[in-house]
């Protein structure tokens, strides 16, 4: 399993991802997906947009490492992360994550289990630009339990 | 020489993205290059590097703040990562 991992400023097409994990053929009997998108609304106050800045370099390679490790979990064919990167204007995609594998349950649990990683992993951080200024996201506790619960 | 980055809030703190420092022995950790930074960068420094949810990584793999630094290493100190 090679993952395809991409940083990018543009944006990704769902179908088009989807349709790259489907090449395979026959084997493929499950694709999970996860698409992030900006939220226009931070603690009630509206927001704009995004900023993305992460770590070039590190990023890539901690998304590789985190696809490794659900492949070494799951029975995986194929793994997509894509995560932009820059400027994003509130609800536009951020993050796409594509998983396939023969069977359902190993696809559901990788997918959610790269997010969760991803999350409290990979070098990225979000500016919030919001009506009433801009401001650094804070990591949340929550995420990190996310993370924790993959650990048994 | 070892090449040190700052990302995010952290690097707007210190209004600085990377800099070089010539290679010492002494500095052999994250903990050594922070305390040398402090040092001679003054107390915005030392409160902005030495809090507790600073994260380090050296070659582009998180690290601890004792983990070995060598001559030619890159070490990034950055905030808690919030993509997704």
């Amino acid at each position: 399993m090679r993952p395809d991992i991409r940083v990018q400023t543009e944006d990704f097409s769902h179908e088009a991802e989807v349709a790259r994990l489907r090449e395979r053929g026959g084997a493929v009997g499950a694709i999970v997906t996860f698409t992030g998108l900006v939220r226009d609304l931070d603690a009630d106050v509206a927001v704009h947009g995004l900023f993305l800045e992460h770590y070039p370099g590190m990023t890539e390679k901690s998304l590789h490492k985190i696809a490794l490790e659900a492949a070494e979990r799951w029975p995986l064919l194929d793994v997509t992360i894509i995560h932009r990167i820059g400027h994003l204007e509130a609800t536009a995609q951020i993050v796409f994550v594509g998983v396939s594998s023969a069977h359902r349950h190993a696809a559901f649990s990788a997918c959610e289990f790269i997010m969760d990683f991803l999350k409290t992993r990979a070098p990225f951080w979000k500016k919030s630009l919001r009506s009433d200024g801009e401001e650094w996201v804070e990591a949340k506790d929550s995420d990190v339990a996310a993370s924790q619960r993959w650990q048994s | 020489m070892i090449e040190v980055h700052f990302f995010a809030s952290l690097r707007e703190k210190l209004g600085c993205d990377s800099l070089s420092l010539a290679w010492a022995a002494e500095l052999n950790s994250p903990r050594a290059v922070i305390a040398r930074l402090a040092a001679e960068r003054g107390a915005a420094w030392r409160e902005a590097l030495q809090n507790e949810q600073v994260l380090v990584a050296v070659n582009q793999e998180i690290a601890t703040l004792d983990a070995a630094v060598t001559d030619g290493d890159e070490v990034a100190f950055f905030p808690p990562v919030t993509g997704g």
